[in-house]
């Protein structure tokens, strides 16, 4: 079997295959193992590493790093944004080019940026990329103190690391002011809202113990009524509802075509919940709400607002 | 045993489990409640947390398992005896994937107001299937004196996948959160959370159980073909129409209730044949009372098995039932 197979192989490969021992055939391996890491490690260099001069063509595919740039004072460079972007309105002069599930990659390259900001988990755009080589800057979100981190990163590799330290460190600071005013205070618990269908209780969903909705609350003096819930988000039943007693019910959206926004008189009929019977039912609405960016302080303190009113009195 | 005995026996055993399903379904959940708190007339209803959890969450809920369930079961059914396939559901002829694209055009377009204080999914899917109800009626009429059942099968099966490819469209176009949501309404969910979806559901089931109620014996002479049905008497093309409308109706108003439940249609009306037989006044009461009682089992699982997490409904059927319907295509016949 053996004798017939190697002068064929050998004829394709065009190489005397009696010098294939197996160690030579493990050192091979090995070179090739190192080569691959080398080539690796190399890629995801040129993705980390700051590149020598500022980049000038940047292309922000998330709303809240297009936030970022803009505040961190970039904006002018910034060339291309993603279709959800609203904030600044400024932004919206850019050209679109897509968002986080259907990034237009030939756009993106047809503008010849040298950096685009890509999100973790965009891997077929980080590969397309790559090919392409053109620079990118990764980061991927998992909680509050991971917004101002990012905007000391880009910042950083955006050659404005002066500005963008001052915007996380202002974030920062006023977090911190939110905190101490709450601090002490009873902790409602609470019901974190970020989605329902119209006039119902159907499709709810509610922030779990995990992501920057949760660790928002945390800040504004709440504790989440999902606590238990290691996850982002969790389909809450109404049984749900009621079974977790929630005091306080905070619904957080985006400013989409309702611009009335949800009626909350959906939750009458769930009266057992001492939110529903003390009236602590409140709608925040705006986009800069559900976004992970430098709006994000302002956000928290909305939220610490309508959990601890008397906190903010003058 | 005489055939109205064989009938009243099917109506009482099954009817009993169907009751009996449904009365022990809301006693369990993801929280325990105490019944002696629920029926408790000291303390108010709007104050009594175990009482709303029995009566505003879980009642409503497994009601509308029931009336879903029965009428994916019974549509079954009847286009399995309408179309002589036994693989056709009630999905085969473009309903759902018309309801569906209601549903997802509602979800997307954010229609937050509402339609005179109803919630627009289940309406605008509603809508959705009566529109695919009347292109595949359309069409299969077109061409043909009555129904050509193979028109219908084709038109229905052309029409399921043209309106995948809108709805794929549509949450092409939708943002993110958008698009998981509509991808959750395809998965079926029965936490209705209140009594006015049932209300508003009833009465196109109850007319399509009305039309049910004429049908088994005609079924069981269009089954063998239309010829032998005819010569014995059986009006074939309002037969026909008759079990096309109905049942359509029946699976465009349960699934603008619960969403596109899946398997329902074909494990049921099997199961039940396996059963009590192939005799359509037999197995389509039967397979009502049942596919009530799998539908409230099966959401009862969905609500208690990873608690507090959710299992969406249509992925339990789809578990308990896509193995099943494989066995159903290879085993003897």
């Amino acid at each position: 079997m053996a004798a017939y197979k190697r002068p064929l192989v050998g004829l394709v490969l065009k190489v005397p295959l009696n010098v294939l021992t197996p160690a030579v055939l493990t050192r091979a391996l090995l070179a090739l193992a190192l080569l691959t890491l080398y080539v690796v490690s190399g890629f995801s260099r040129t993705v980390t590493v700051a590149a020598q001069a500022p980049p000038q063509r940047i292309i922000s595919l998330i709303p809240s790093t297009t936030e970022m740039l803009f505040a961190m004072g970039a904006g002018p460079r910034v060339i291309g944004v993603g279709n959800f972007d609203r904030y600044p309105p400024e932004a919206m002069t850019r050209i679109k080019v897509g968002g986080l599930i259907d990034p237009d990659v030939e756009r993106i390259i047809s503008l010849k940026p040298d950096l685009v900001v890509v999100y973790g988990t965009q891997s077929d755009l980080r590969a397309q990329l790559e090919r392409a080589r053109i620079p990118m800057f990764l980061y991927q979100h998992a909680g509050l103190p991971d917004i101002t981190a990012t905007i000391r990163e880009l910042g950083t590799r955006v050659g404005s690391a002066k500005e963008a330290h001052a915007l996380a460190g202002k974030i920062e600071a006023d977090i911190e002011d939110v905190k101490k005013r709450v601090s002490g205070r009873t902790r409602p618990r609470t019901l974190v809202v970020f989605g329902r269908d119209a006039e119902t209780l159907r499709g709810i969903y509610a922030s779990g113990a995990i992501g920057f909705l949760h660790d928002m609350l945390e800040a504004a003096g709440g504790t989440n009524v999902f606590a238990d819930v290691k996850r982002q988000s969790i389909q809450t039943t109404s049984e749900l509802a009621v079974a977790r007693a929630p005091e306080v019910i905070i619904e957080i959206g985006v400013d989409t075509a309702s611009a009335k926004g949800r009626n909350l008189s959906a939750w009458d009929a769930l009266s057992s919940i001492p939110a529903v019977r003390n009236k602590r039912i409140y709608q925040l609405r705006g986009d800069g709400m559900m976004n992970p960016g430098p709006r994000i302080s302002g956000s928290v303190r909305r939220v610490a607002e309508v959990l601890h009113p008397e906190a903010f009195r003058k | 045993m005489s055939i109205a005995r064989r009938i009243l026996v099917t109506w009482l055993l099954f009817g009993v489990a169907a009751v009996g399903v449904c009365l022990l379904a809301p006693l369990v959940g993801s929280t325990s409640i105490s019944l002696l708190r629920v029926f408790d007339s000291s303390v108010p209803f709007a104050e009594n947390a175990d009482a709303q959890i029995f009566f505003v969450a879980r009642l409503p809920r497994v009601l509308a398992g029931a009336l879903v369930g029965s009428s994916l079961a019974a549509s079954g059914v009847v286009l399995q005896a309408l179309l002589r396939n036994p693989l056709a559901t009630p999905f085969t002829l473009g309903v759902s994937a018309g309801a569906a694209l209601g549903a997802m055009l509602a979800l997307t377009l954010d229609l937050s107001s509402g339609i005179a204080g109803f919630s627009a999914v289940p309406i605008a899917s509603f809508a959705g299937s009566l529109g695919a109800v009347a292109i595949v009626y359309g069409l299969a009429r077109a061409r043909h004196r009555g129904l050509s059942t193979n028109v219908l099968l084709l038109a229905g099966v052309t029409l399921n996948s043209f309106f995948s490819a809108l709805i794929l469209f549509v949450q092409f176009l939708s943002d993110f959160t958008q698009t998981f949501r509509t991808v959750r309404w395809l998965m079926g969910d029965l936490d209705v959370s209140s009594y006015a979806p049932l209300m508003a559901a009833a009465p196109p089931i109850a007319l399509s159980f009305a039309a049910f109620a004429v049908l088994p014996r005609r079924m069981n002479l269009l089954s063998v073909s239309d010829e032998s049905a005819a010569s014995r008497g059986v009006d074939v093309h309002s037969t026909q129409r008759l079990a096309f409308l109905s049942a359509s109706l029946a699976t465009g108003a349960a699934v603008s209730l619960g969403g596109p439940v899946g398997f329902i249609g074909i494990v049921v009306p099997h199961l039940i044949r396996l059963m009590v037989g192939a005799d359509h006044r037999l197995v389509l009461p039967a397979s009502a009372f049942g596919g009530a009682a799998f539908l409230v089992a099966c959401d009862t699982v969905s609500r208690t098995a990873l608690a507090p997490l959710e299992v969406p409904v249509g992925v339990v059927t789809a578990i308990i039932g896509g193995p099943f319907f494989l066995w159903l295509l290879i085993k003897d016949r």
